[in-house]
């Protein structure tokens, strides 16, 4: 059962004030991801405070890198539904969980970071794990 | 807000992803409390030995692709249990 939106609110703020933008409705998520061209960043947000509590802090951190992906969107899980259900849609073989970070190129998914390898880890580390893929992104695409 | 936890009071491992060896399966899944009937996890999923892949196949997936989950509460009897690890902690 989702919790009251004025809770969740300055989740969502959170997650706009870094630069992502917020997809509510699958016909958002598909005129984001659909194109399956270039790289995107999907972060999978949610109310846990032990997980998602560092996570947010650590994509604000790993977007101030110099190297990222075109695209940064973000949907809520357990709040918008089916927007949520539509974004896991693009993530292949990778399994629900939340929160966590979805790295796309090309509509393939080339990094993913689980709730597990958030958990118990402070935003720093979590956010050098995203520059490293942002870097290994970049020398793919540099090399093409 | 980052930061804030909405669930005090709670174990320790209340809302970490672990794993729980039993005898005869492995079950991964988020901690939620030990109960009087056993400890709860949610979002679980099980192994079971002799099924096919071995348990370290099993986890190398889920550390890799997540959780499959089978169960989405699934209630552990303490005394089958020999092990609780945090998953993000395991090599």
């Amino acid at each position: 059962m989702p919790y009251p939106e004025s809770l969740v609110a300055p989740m969502r703020a959170e997650m706009v004030k870094m630069g992502a933008v917020e997809l509510r409705t699958v016909a958002e998520v598909d005129a984001a991801l659909g194109s399956a061209s270039g790289t995107a960043l999907v972060f999978v947000n949610s109310v846990c405070g032990c997980a998602a509590g560092n996570a947010r802090p650590a994509l604000a951190l790993a977007l101030q890198h110099r190297v990222k992906p075109h695209q940064v969107v973000t949907v809520f899980a357990g709040q918008d539904l089916d927007a949520t259900a539509r974004a896991r849609s693009y993530f292949g073989e990778y399994q629900p969980s939340s929160p966590s970070v979805a790295l796309l190129r090309d509509g393939e998914v080339v990094h993913f970071v689980h709730r597990h390898q958030i958990e118990g880890k402070n935003p720093h580390a979590v956010a050098a794990d995203l520059i490293a893929a942002f870097d290994r992104m970049s020398e793919v695409r540099s090399e093409k | 807000m980052s930061g804030h936890v909405f669930h005090p009071g709670h174990s320790e491992l209340h809302g970490i992803t672990v794993v729980v060896e039993t005898a005869g399966a492995l079950w991964v899944g988020r901690f939620h409390e030990v109960t009087p009937k056993g400890i709860l996890l949610h979002d679980a999923g099980r192994h079971e030995d002799g099924a096919g892949e071995s348990r370290e196949e099993f986890l190398r997936k889920v550390k890799k692709f997540g959780i499959r989950q089978t169960h989405q509460n699934a209630l552990i009897p303490e005394a089958e249990v020999v092990r609780i690890s945090k998953l993000g902690e395991l090599d």
